[in-house]
């Protein structure tokens, strides 16, 4: 049974996910912002998480087998660097293939320092990332000097990957029979609410390139394989007690390599993304620290596939909106404001003073900044992911919990 | 303790390892792209083994190595402040406006560009510590946010605030330093010891500043009450707690106190050769240095070594050009270095903990 006063895991996101959508209206009315739902956000948000998804269920299979991996910031970069030149040659799907075997390749330099040589994990991750952006840009050049690429911070174009959309609902072509698209017509009729509502489920669900379909599905199936079967058991039993798990007789080692080589996989699969997917071709700096914000929408997301997923989703949202309309960001500001006010006056019924005058004071600041600024400057608006990413991280994060021994080497037979 | 050659040849064999596995992974990549190694090493070791060069590479070392100290103080105390690399950036910006601003005779203008410099970088680290202490929020990630936030916020007080317009450019630039906040070179110095005077040469004189700290990190960390509570929360936590010490208070000091490091990390640059902060100034500085502060093992000495070794590579693989060589190798060679140093640490670690138990063993049977 569940707790009294508490809802189901499925129907209260489906009222969080509502509940959003109408507060993000009701700011759309007030300030005239209308990209806050427009289908076009929904699309860029859902295109800029999916690199963000994919970084943190990386982070999640290498923690979870007890592997802290900051590394995959490099192994992104070796996937996206892979797409573009493998992509460019092969097309895209040969594209993706490489992209995911080269992050695996950074992800095995990973797990043979800090599994088989027990060095410490952030150490072992930082110089992967270090020789991920160097070896890329070394070889690169080499094949700018050659002429086979436009530059040494550029790869030849990579051809579109196809795209569908579901059917009925949001258009689609489908065996030659192109669907309705009955959530488009909904959405340009601007019926307060239901309107924003399909707008935003259009953009979710249209024009959806197979490889998003792909790397959302992965979602449900990174549950599944880590929580429904004996693979996921002995895998997150590695990362909570591998002494334990080892009495009980599974081979620890062996796991944490396949949690790393998955995570790696899940890695080179987002940077691949990147490169072909969200751009068509591969571009020095395209990571631009999307493997950081993947860890941090799965601390965000509690180690936990679902959790993680709505942090990325966040983090895509706010990105789309710096990109799309800086007028909007505006508007956001307010939502912040709210956001912040809440949280302090919960710790201040708490009794945790500071917080709460920490929290007031930072509201202050954001309203402000609301009221003093009719645009926000350019270089201001780059910043709000990273700020909502701080933001969130800081009001969710003491009740979050991860795996008990990610992180620490371990070493058959409690060996230091 | 005795002293023991086997003990010294052990703790130098993992340099060694990682230097000679680096010429083996450097060697390779430059065979699979048909160039030849030998001639490559040849002609960065004649390039970068003249005076202009080691000056160049020495100026480049303290930068690093100051940062690499600010890393170093978090590693002590068992965290990690990636973000150097913003409290460098924000501490170099305000230095260089408030520096250009203020009126002050020589010594003193210094002095205060110094604190200002500190101020900022310990301020913008201050948020990571008190989200770390209050929050509970991994100063890893949030660093790493608030180096992002940095690069905006630089950019866009740089290009509304700060900037003054020179005629003829378009650099978005501060306005330059006065005499009085400029760092004399060593070059006069150095001239007086027989070094003769090189073409866009000269070694700023932060080096003394770099290396007055590198000494005051190792008192502070080695030698000092606060030293100590410092490492025994980072080595144990639990025990630290047990035995009187306010993790908590140490973890935001360790913080701040970086963050402090970190923003003079930029000044051997500002008040040394550029006079102003520019849009590019001194990127990557802060990743670097993560870098050197894991090769040199935190420890004053190690790191220098690491930093000039650092500069060294970055200063002599540019002669690389000449023979058609990507300049980027020296990221290769530091790379695999770090890695491979960082592997044959623990393996040699691990070595003499076996070594350790045979000898008690021994000791237990006689």
């Amino acid at each position: 049974m569940l707790e009294k006063g508490k809802l189901s895991g499925m129907r209260r996101t489906i009222i969080i996910f509502f509940g959003i959508i109408a507060i993000l209206s009701i700011i759309r009315i007030a300030t005239g912002a209308s990209d806050l739902t427009s289908v076009g956000t929904a699309q860029a948000a859902l295109l800029l998480s999916v690199p963000i998804v994919l970084a943190a269920l990386c982070g999640l299979f290498a923690e979870r087998a007890g592997v802290v991996n900051i590394g995959l910031e490099g192994m992104m970069i070796m996937g996206a660097w892979a797409g573009g030149f493998m992509g460019s040659k092969h097309g895209p799907w040969v594209g993706l293939l490489a992209a995911i075997f080269f992050g695996a390749v950074g992800a095995l330099v990973h797990a043979i320092a800090t599994i088989t040589f027990g060095v410490d994990h952030v150490v072992s991750g930082v110089a992967i990332n270090i020789i991920a952006a160097g070896l890329v840009r070394y070889i690169s050049t080499i094949l700018a000097q050659g002429g086979s690429w436009p530059g040494p911070s550029q790869s030849p174009d990579v051809e579109p990957i196809g795209q569908n959309g579901l059917p009925i609902l949001s258009g689609g072509k489908y065996f030659g029979w192109q669907s309705p698209d009955i959530l488009n017509s909904i959405g340009e009729k601007n019926w307060f609410l239901i309107s924003d509502i399909s707008r935003v489920l259009r953009g979710l669900t249209g024009e959806l390139s197979y490889v998003t379909m792909i790397a959302v599905a992965l979602v449900p199936i990174s549950y599944f394989i880590l929580w429904k079967t004996s693979f996921g058991l002995r895998l997150r039993s590695t990362g909570e007690s591998p002494i334990a798990a080892e009495s009980l007789g599974v081979n620890v080692y062996v796991m944490k390599y396949w949690g790393v080589l998955l995570s790696g996989g899940f890695a080179g699969l987002g940077g691949g993304f990147l490169a072909i997917v969200a751009a068509n071709h591969y571009q020095e700096n395209q990571i631009g620290g999307r493997g950081y914000i993947g860890l941090a929408a799965m601390l965000f997301g509690n180690w936990r596939p679902g959790g993680l997923f709505a942090g990325a989703a966040l983090f895509g949202f706010a990105d789309a909106l710096q990109l799309r309309d800086s007028a909007a960001i505006h508007a956001l500001l307010l939502l912040i404001v709210a956001f912040l006010l809440f949280a302090s006056w919960r710790s201040f019924k708490k009794g945790q003073r500071i917080a709460a005058l920490v929290a007031l004071a930072v509201a202050a600041f954001f309203a402000w900044f609301f009221i003093a600024f009719e645009e926000l400057p350019g270089q201001l608006v780059t910043m709000t992911p990273y700020l909502a990413t701080l933001i969130v991280l800081s009001l969710a994060s003491q009740r979050l919990r991860g795996p008990a021994a990610a992180g620490f080497p371990y070493r058959r037979g409690g060996l230091k | 303790m005795r002293f023991k050659p086997g003990k010294i040849a052990l703790s130098i064999a993992a340099p060694v390892f990682a230097a000679i596995f680096s010429l083996v992974v450097s060697s390779a990549s430059l065979l699979a792209t048909n160039k030849s190694p030998r001639e490559a090493f040849a002609l960065m070791w004649e390039f970068g083994s003249g005076a202009g060069s080691l000056m160049e590479a020495v100026n480049l070392a303290t930068s690093y190595y100051i940062a690499a100290i600010a890393i170093a103080l978090t590693f002590r105390a068992g965290l990690f402040n990636i973000g150097v690399e913003g409290q460098l950036r924000l501490g170099s910006l305000f230095a260089a406006y408030f520096g250009a601003m203020i009126v002050l005779p020589p010594v003193l203008h210094i002095l205060a560009i110094f604190l200002i410099a500190m101020f900022i970088g310990g301020l913008w680290a201050s948020i990571a510590a008190y989200m770390k202490v209050k929050r509970g929020v991994s100063e890893v990630i949030s660093t790493i946010m608030l180096n992002s936030v940095a690069g905006g916020l630089s950019a866009y007080l740089l290009s509304k605030h700060f900037m003054v317009k020179v005629e003829g450019s378009n650099d978005l630039s501060t306005k330059p330093l006065p005499a009085s906040g400029q760092f004399p070179d060593l070059m006069p110095v150095l001239k007086k010891l027989g070094v003769e005077e090189q073409p866009g040469g000269g070694v700023y004189g932060m080096l003394i500043i770099a290396i007055i700290l590198g000494i005051a990190f190792w008192f502070v960390v080695n030698r000092t009450r606060f030293g100590f509570e410092l490492r025994s929360s980072g080595m144990n936590p639990i025990a630290a707690r047990v035995s009187g010490v306010n993790s908590k208070k140490m973890t935001f000091v360790a913080l701040v106190a970086s963050g402090a490091i970190a923003g003079l990390a930029g000044l051997p640059t500002l008040l040394g050769e550029t006079h102003s902060y520019t849009l590019g100034f001194r990127g990557g500085v802060g990743f670097t240095a993560i870098a050197i502060a894991l090769l040199g093992r935190n420890s004053a000495v190690g790191m220098a070594i690491s930093a000039l070794l650092f500069g060294f590579l970055e200063v002599a693989s540019r002669t690389l050009e000449l023979i058609d060589i990507a300049p980027e190798t020296y990221v290769i060679m530091q790379g695999s270095i770090l890695l491979s140093a960082v592997i044959a640490y623990e393996v040699v670690r691990r070595y003499q903990l076996t070594l350790q138990s045979q000898a008690l063993a021994k000791a237990g049977d006689k």
